[in-house]
């Protein structure tokens, strides 16, 4: 199969990437995020979940919950690319929700088939979910799971679970005996346990759920194959987040530096600020070109969707490390507060830089496809 | 490539296209003769021009050059068909056309600038190749500060002489023509400049003397040129007095590959000497040479480098995909600008790779019997500076894209 030029990016697509940037321009402003997350700077403060619920209840009503759901399931069935193209704006807006996990679950439970039917329903229905694969050094191959089904039941705990706060169903991993198998679970059910981590982003919340006997369905009985089928969209979809929040922290940083004096000239002037964001403006565009024809692969080219993206998250993550970077120094002192928003896109990305793969990662596992395993 | 492109061919197009590769299936030229250069940039001798003039007036004569321009200044009348025409060029493995600097910047800035009647004497012997043409911009005071130039045009009735000196001038030995930046006006810097068009050749001994100049690899192929009373026409003025640097600005417009008309652009010939400056060259490269007990391309710290390359090349790629989808583009100029400054980083740090990749092997230089590739990779490794300095160094491609992409407040 061969990819449209367009990468499918079609009208349906631009319009809804459009309102998307204009609903969170006019209801979530970066200083509402502000003012949202960043009520306590204590180091040591208790894990908690700042979100804006009732926002969340209006993006479910909008139906971008259910866009990569297929219609056969009670969805919109929406290509990537164009899933692609609301990530990138949520990424832009920081906005603090369960989406991309939703959408990670939407597609491995569409790569377990017929089975996956009855998650399907319940994310056509309204429900967040969030997937809970992770052990403890942060894999996600099922063989490192450390969750085991048996007698019924899930047992174990799986790690690093994003957003988990958020939703009301998980996709878990566990080893079965058989195998491993992929099982939809209520999030609280009896003998599920969300452990909340304290975590540097204060866009997001983030938990270790440890199950004792908690019952649920299991939705594949190949969680390899169904896993190796979606990561794709997956790793593709959080570098499409990294993308917009990239490009809001060179926007912030370029009026910042467009407007703060020193030497009685505006920053920008110099050559020493000003190539670094040129260079942070090349390197989000190579990722978002990548992130979209990454996107573009998953609906028209599967096979290809694997090496494509790697591409794209490497590429997003090596940029996410450096815009951030650039955010915070470019704005000197100021740069360095709390009061001051860059803080909080920085750690968005530091942690995004990290989530389903960092570069090192991912230009391992391209290089196996590229050049071969090494002897 | 071309069958991913022919998908969104209007009708007009899918029919050029089906004709080009007709053409070329029929029409391809054989193993050239002699030993060619890398790129046009270092044609070295007449061999070498021979062979590519007689390739690109076959084309221009079939069609594929020139398409997209008006009939009567020798194009083809055709619609965004030179596109076309390109892809399937470079997908049948054709040599590279000589008259570059012709055919990517003389031609759009004379087609935008000059006289009717000029454009109609000029371009189509532009577009065949028969007269090459050379670009007089630099001087050995006027780099990176271009608008700086201060060779000279006095006005002597309705003819003008100019004195002075151009540097780094690519093909200057064997062009008819010279599209060159002039002062005309000592005090005002920018709007002292105005733009002409100068026939070269046929004042040699007479106005105009061409020098070789040596590059870093030993090889010529650029010159610099002295100006001693060469007496030029007011007709070859293009726009109007003082009008230059506008005029220079669609120049480099074309040559950076961010301007409205789409280059005629062939190339892909194998060639014993020549090789493609690309990531998956520098991987097979890689493969088959030896580290330590195993192959270089099991090397993890070298694979990483390797993908680093990879991602970036196939970003580039995608780049200039995006750049045709309005959707996905928040600035009109955000990723045309940054094609010449990718273009020309990219392939240097590819070569830059491969010569590491190459280890101690890679002090084995051209004519070296031992030398890996014939001693390739250095060559390219060493000429891919004149990319990354030529037409606007990176770091006035930074300042550009600083300034007229991010409107951060001007250098100069």
């Amino acid at each position: 199969m061969t990819q449209p030029n367009n990468y499918g990016f079609g009208e349906e697509a631009a319009l809804l990437k459009d309102s998307a940037r204009k609903f969170f321009r006019e209801h979530f402003p970066t200083d509402r995020l502000h003012a949202l997350v960043a009520a306590d700077p204590t180091p040591g403060r208790a894990p908690t979940c700042q979100w804006d619920e009732a926002l969340w209840a209006q993006l479910v009503e909008l139906g971008w919950t259910v866009l990569a759901v297929p219609e056969e399931a009670g969805g919109v069935g929406m290509p990537v690319a164009a899933v692609a193209g609301l990530v990138e704006e949520v990424g832009r807006a920081a906005f603090p929700c369960p989406l991309l996990g939703t959408l990670n679950a939407t597609y491995v439970l569409v790569a377990c088939g017929e089975a996956g039917a009855v998650g399907l329903a319940d994310i056509a229905a309204g429900k967040a979910a969030t997937l809970a694969l992770t052990d403890r050094h942060g894999a996600w191959d099922p063989a490192a799971t450390e969750v085991e089904y048996r007698d019924g039941g899930l047992y174990g705990t799986a790690w690093f679970v994003q957003d988990a706060g958020k939703c009301e169903r998980l996709l878990v991993c566990a080893s079965t005996g058989a195998g491993y198998g992929l099982f939809w679970v209520d999030a609280h059910a009896a003998g599920v346990t969300a452990e909340a981590d304290g975590i540097v982003d204060l866009t997001r919340d983030q938990a270790h759920i440890v199950f004792d006997g908690a019952s649920g369905i299991e939705v594949s009985g190949n969680a390899v194959s169904a896993l190796h089928q979606a990561m794709p969209a997956i790793w593709t979809l959080v570098a499409a987040d990294m993308v917009g929040a990239g490009e809001w922290q060179l926007q912030t940083t370029v009026e910042y530096v467009s407007t703060r004096k020193q030497f009685d000239r505006p920053l920008g002037f110099f050559q020493a600020i000003k190539h670094p964001l040129v260079e942070v403006m090349v390197q989000i565009d190579e990722a978002k070109s990548l992130v979209y024809n990454a996107a573009c692969a998953c609906d028209s080219e599967p096979e290809k969707a694997a090496q494509y993206a790697h591409m794209a998250k490497a590429s997003a993550s090596d940029m996410a490390a450096y815009a951030s970077s650039r955010s915070v120094q470019s704005h000197g002192g100021i740069g360095f507060t709390w009061e001051c928003y860059v803080h909080l896109y920085f750690k968005r990305q530091k942690h995004s830089q990290m989530l389903w793969g960092d570069g090192v990662w991912h230009r391992a596992r391209l290089a196996d496809i590229v050049i071969g395993t090494a002897a | 490539m071309s069958d991913a492109s022919a998908r969104k061919d209007t009708p007009a197009q899918a029919e050029f296209r089906a004709y080009c590769r007709d053409w070329l299936a029929a029409n391809k030229p054989g193993e050239p003769p002699v030993r060619l250069p890398q790129t046009p940039l270092e044609i070295m001798t007449t061999e070498q021009l021979d062979y590519l003039q007689a390739w690109q007036k076959a084309a221009y004569d079939a069609g594929l050059v020139g398409c997209d321009y008006p009939e009567a200044v020798g194009g083809g009348g055709r619609k965004d068909c030179q596109r076309v025409a390109n892809e399937e060029m470079l997908a049948a493995r054709t040599p590279f056309f000589p008259n570059v600097i012709g055919l990517g910047m003389a031609a759009p800035t004379v087609f935008y600038h000059a006289q009717e009647a000029v454009k109609a004497e000029l371009l189509p012997r532009l577009f065949s190749g028969e007269d090459i043409w050379c670009q007089g911009f630099s001087e050995p005071g006027a780099g990176s500060d271009l608008a700086s130039v201060q060779t000279f045009a006095e006005k002597r009735g309705d003819r003008w002489v100019i004195n002075g000196h151009k540097v780094w001038t690519s093909l200057a030995h064997f062009a008819e023509w010279m599209i060159i930046l002039l002062r005309t006006d000592k005090s005002h810097k920018y709007d002292g400049l105005s733009y002409f068009v100068v026939p070269i050749r046929a004042a040699l001994g007479n106005g105009v003397t061409v020098r070789p100049l040596i590059k870093i690899t030993g090889e010529t192929g650029f010159n610099e040129v002295i100006f001693d009373n060469l007496e030029v026409d007011d007709r070859y003025r293009l726009d109007e007095l003082g009008k230059g640097w506008q005029v220079a600005m669609t120049t480099l417009l074309h040559e950076r590959g961010a301007g409205e008309l789409q280059t005629p652009r062939s190339g892909g010939m194998k060639n014993r000497s020549s090789h493609n400056i690309t990531t998956s060259a520098v991987i097979e490269l890689a493969r088959q040479t030896r580290r330590g007990a195993g192959a270089a391309a099991d090397d993890p710290l070298l694979r990483d480098k390797l993908m680093r390359q990879l991602i970036r090349e196939e970003g580039l790629k995608q780049n200039q995909r995006r750049s045709r989808v309005q959707a996905l583009l928040d600035h009109p100029m955000r990723l045309p600008l940054q094609n010449k400054l990718l273009a020309s980083e990219i392939a240097q740090s590819i070569a830059s790779l491969a010569v590491e990749v190459e280890g101690m092997a890679s002090s084995l230089y051209m004519g070296d019997s031992n030398a890996p590739a014939g001693g390739q990779w250095p060559l390219s490794y060493m000429n891919s500076y004149g990319m990354t300095i030529a037409a606007g160094t990176s770091e006035v491609q930074r300042n550009i894209l600083g300034e007229r992409v991010l409107g951060l407040p001007k250098s100069k």
